[in-house]
């Protein structure tokens, strides 16, 4: 169960602070319930939407990040679909990309640590002097 | 006869790619690539060269929420701008538009009509 998503959704801009924080933390307790963890949430605030969406022109942004398997996020949808104030999300599952990601930047990590030495040779050469 | 004609002015774009064969000693350009010249303006042969935004910049990652790269490659009614006139390289292309599709999705981008 190591499966990554980031959770984006929209709730309508007239709901309060409290609200949005019960919702959010409902979803965390659903999260913890089916042995995921909530790796972030990040309120993204009011912005204007492209297009209408539910006679709404502008709503605020959450995003959420978790770790979990396919059954959780399955969960989270259905409670953001009957949530009345979410009008819109969107799901995307991130571990691959993670992945690939991680692999460019090892590859490039190498390919510097191999150029390093000819460079870092000279350079802590003369930083002792410079600096003594 | 047909020889006369072509040595004045290439009036089809058809003829251009003969251009470099015709006259070898004034032609500075090299075979085929870079500039026509201020040839008759048309840009049917070859292009300046447009290069991938994203392989120059070497940027890996294409994410959906970033909609100030995403609008870059954005036409004005909302649409996704063709590779052949942005230069994207295919894999940053499928990615790119997987993003935008993402982003419409989520509102973010308009399906159609100008970006808000």
């Amino acid at each position: 169960m190591n499966r990554t998503y980031e959770l984006m959704f929209i709730v309508r801009p007239d709901m309060p602070e409290e609200e949005q924080d019960k919702l959010i933390s409902t979803l965390e307790t659903a999260v913890a319930s089916s042995s995921g963890q909530v790796k972030s949430v990040e309120r993204m605030g009011k912005r204007r939407l492209a297009y209408t969406v539910r006679k709404f022109h502008d709503g605020i942004y959450v995003l959420l990040t978790v770790d979990g398997g396919g059954g959780l996020i399955h969960e989270l949808e259905r409670r953001l679909r009957v949530t009345e104030p979410v009008i819109k999300f969107l799901t995307v599952r991130i571990d691959e990309e993670q992945k690939r990601l991680d692999k460019i930047k090892a590859i490039k990590d190498a390919k510097r640590k191999a150029a390093a030495p000819a460079p870092a040779a000279e350079s802590a050469g003369e930083a002792p002097a410079a600096t003594a | 006869m047909a020889d006369e004609t072509r040595t004045s002015e290439s009036s089809s774009g058809g003829d251009r790619p003969d251009r470099g064969e015709r006259r070898p000693s004034s032609r500075p350009g090299g075979p085929g690539g870079g500039r026509e010249g201020g040839g008759p303006g048309g840009r049917k042969y070859f292009r300046r060269k447009k290069v991938c935004k994203f392989c120059v910049e070497k940027i890996e990652a294409i994410n959906y929420k970033d909609i100030r790269l995403l609008a870059q490659f954005v036409a004005e009614s909302g649409r996704i701008v063709p590779r052949r006139l942005t230069g994207v390289c295919t894999p940053h292309q499928r990615r790119l538009s997987l993003a935008i599709k993402q982003a419409r999705n989520i509102a973010l981008l308009p399906f159609a009509g100008r970006a808000a």
